[in-house]
């Protein structure tokens, strides 16, 4: 603490709101005594330096324990400090805000690790012809070739999947919301819940033993679109009925109390309102499905030429693209050539998941309802 | 056009729970009827049950009859939705459509039933409903912007009409100025004593003044005690009410020992 010399209370350095620069207030009951802003950063280079310290005396190998002492002593240091100097309260908010930023830190670093590492790997490998070519007659020995088959086999199968599952969904959620009354609704929800959680191979299994097994039919696009669809009504379901409960009543009981019927209430008030959020669930739905991988192994194999048959033949994909190319589906081994096409197929899925994601906002904003 | 209501002995339920017991009322065409009473005491359940409302909450339902100009709105075979169309509401708190302008909110009762009106004749609709409604001159020059963009007075008188550009032989108001300010509640008050002329009006309020300001007759709602169906207490003309009411429960509330 530093005495102010025209007075003899005692008064703290306290950092300013604003400015951070430092104002000196007297201690009293109201103003507590605070630890200096930059004692966060002080506490995390001594840890830092006490643990380096302790693994040139302690002979450490790697950095592995290095950087977990480094974690627990700065935590326990600059909580104790806390506690010293601001008390217990505060200590307790530094202790708690320190975990929650270590919790974002490690949420939010492996993924910008991931989303750069495939950027940078599969940026390599991108040209005109990757996205205009098939792999038709380049061996994996070869340079050349692309993802054009990959690209418009998974395009077609989200697209039929889209077509098959959205309907259903926004349908199923309609009815939940406006109509379900009593056990069977209860039951439609029940299942529907219980599908969101089934793994993706085993609703490619399930396809798999009607059609494939059961007609003798040999792997074709139009299987695997069918399973997609599997895994996509449930999301689409769920998520329609958050869109359509967050209608307020009252817009449906202004329509009702003009004498309009129900079922052209849903269709030209609640429908409309709920529009952006509709758009916003289905392009979500979309983007889940189109990365999915099981089904696709079991139902619709792989080719290296253009397919655009999704009813005849084997369809390529991307995921596909991605398991041939590391050698997995012929049981060899990669190189170099292959493994830069298999990221560049895994950063082509990443874009479009990204489009998708990006576009649904920007839909979303586009049918929002403006209030002005 | 406007019509005469009969309600006879009617008891409203919410499921197996009795909301309202054996209320009776006739109510003369052509003037403003208003109800009144503690919270909670069934006015805007009543309220409800003159225009099939009530029953779109899960559970709800009504015994007894309701009859306008001697039809019964409960009987056999009845639609609700033509009886909504008939006799109009106002809610509490304003509800235009949010993803329309004033121009498709004021003719929405004919655009979502999908009756085919050309060009001119929603706008004849339009203008005679906004003029009608109080709110022509504000917004004549806006009508293709948004509904949801105007004061909160606006959009009431909006909601307004709306209900009116329907026709409807019964106009039914739920507490719809409880939401406003001042100024706009007067606007309301007016409205209401000039839509008198053409139309029966039933409101529900919970402003004892407004009551005295704007009803011909006033009926006077009240619980018997926690957990007791509400009851139609007294209905006799305002004045009478608010001077000299028959009913001790009726004076205590009007002079505000309870309420």
């Amino acid at each position: 603490m530093s005495h102010s010399a025209d007075s003899s209370t005692p008064t703290i350095q306290v950092p300013g709101p604003f400015t951070g620069r430092r104002k000196n207030l007297p201690v009293s009951s109201l103003v507590g005594a605070r630890l200096p802003s930059w004692a966060p950063y002080a506490a995390g280079v001594a840890a830092v330096a006490v643990a380096i310290g302790l693994r040139w005396l302690l002979s450490w190998t790697g950095w592995g324990t290095a950087f977990w002492t480094a974690a627990l002593l700065f935590v326990i240091g600059f909580t104790a400090w806390s506690f010293s100097v601001e008390g217990r309260r505060r200590a307790k908010d530094r202790f708690a805000s320190t975990l929650i930023y270590a919790s974002f830190v490690a949420a939010v670093v492996p993924l910008l690790l991931i989303l750069f590492y495939i950027g940078v790997k599969g940026f390599s490998v991108f040209s005109a012809d990757f996205f205009t070519k098939s792999m038709n007659g380049v061996t994996s020995r070869q340079e050349g070739g692309g993802l054009y088959h990959a690209l418009i086999g998974t395009l077609e199968l989200v697209a039929i999947a889209s077509v098959i599952a959205l309907p259903i969904g926004i349908f199923t959620a309609i009815y939940l919301v406006e109509y379900g009354r009593g056990k069977f609704a209860r039951a439609v929800t029940f299942f529907v819940d219980v599908m969101t959680g089934v793994p993706s191979i085993v609703a490619g299994l399930f396809v798999y033993t009607f059609l494939l097994l059961g007609f003798g039919m040999r792997p074709f696009g139009f299987a695997g679109a069918l399973a997609l669809a599997i895994l996509m009504i449930p999301v689409a379901v769920r998520s329609s009925e958050e869109m359509l409960k967050l209608v307020p009543r009252d817009l449906r009981e202004a329509s009702y109390a003009l004498g309009v019927p129900k079922w052209r209430t849903i269709l030209k008030v609640v429908l409309p309102t709920a529009m952006s959020g509709l758009i916003t669930s289905s392009l979500l739905a979309i983007a889940r499905i189109t990365g999915e991988t099981a089904p696709l192994i079991l139902l619709v194999g792989y080719t290296a030429r253009i397919n655009y048959d999704p009813f005849s033949g084997d369809m390529a994909t991307l995921p596909m693209l991605v398991w041939d190319q590391l050698g997995k589906r012929a049981g060899t081994t990669s190189n170099d050539l292959t493994e830069a096409r298999a990221w560049g197929a895994a950063l082509t899925l990443v874009l479009l998941v990204l489009i998708l994601n990006v576009g649904a906002r920007l839909l979303a904003r586009l049918f929002q309802p403006k209030a002005r | 056009m406007a019509k005469r209501i009969d309600v006879d002995d009617v008891n409203v339920y919410y499921s197996d729970f009795l909301a309202v017991e054996g209320a009776s009322i006739n109510i003369a065409p052509l003037t403003v009827t208003a109800f009144i009473g503690p919270s909670g005491c069934g006015k805007s359940t009543f309220l409800r049950v003159l225009n099939r409302m009530h029953e779109v909450i899960p559970g709800g339902r009504v015994s007894g009859s309701v009859m306008l100009d001697g039809e019964d709105l409960y009987g056999p075979g009845v639609d609700p939705v033509n009886v909504r169309r008939t006799v109009g509401m106002v809610f509490q708190k304003a509800n235009p459509f949010p993803t329309m302008s004033i121009y498709d909110n004021v003719i929405a009762g004919y655009k979502i039933a999908g009756t085919r009106k050309n060009k001119s004749e929603t706008d004849d609709i339009v203008e005679r409903s906004l003029k009608g409604a109080n709110l022509w001159e504000e917004v004549k020059q806006r009508l293709t912007r948004p509904g949801a963009g105007l004061s909160g007075g606006q959009q009431q008188r909006l909601c307004i009409a709306r209900a009116i550009a329907v026709e409807p032989s019964v106009l039914l108001m739920d507490e719809p100025c409880s939401a406003l300010d001042p100024i706009s509640t007067l606007a309301i008050e007016d409205l209401i004593s000039e839509l008198k002329s053409s139309y029966t009006i039933v409101i529900v309020t919970h402003n004892m003044q407004q009551a005295a300001r704007v009803s011909d007759r006033t009926a006077f709602f009240n619980l018997a005690g926690v957990g007791q169906p509400g009851k139609l207490v007294e209905y006799d003309d305002t004045t009478k009410i608010f001077s000299n009411p028959n009913e001790k429960a009726t004076e205590d509330y009007i002079s505000g020992r309870f309420g």
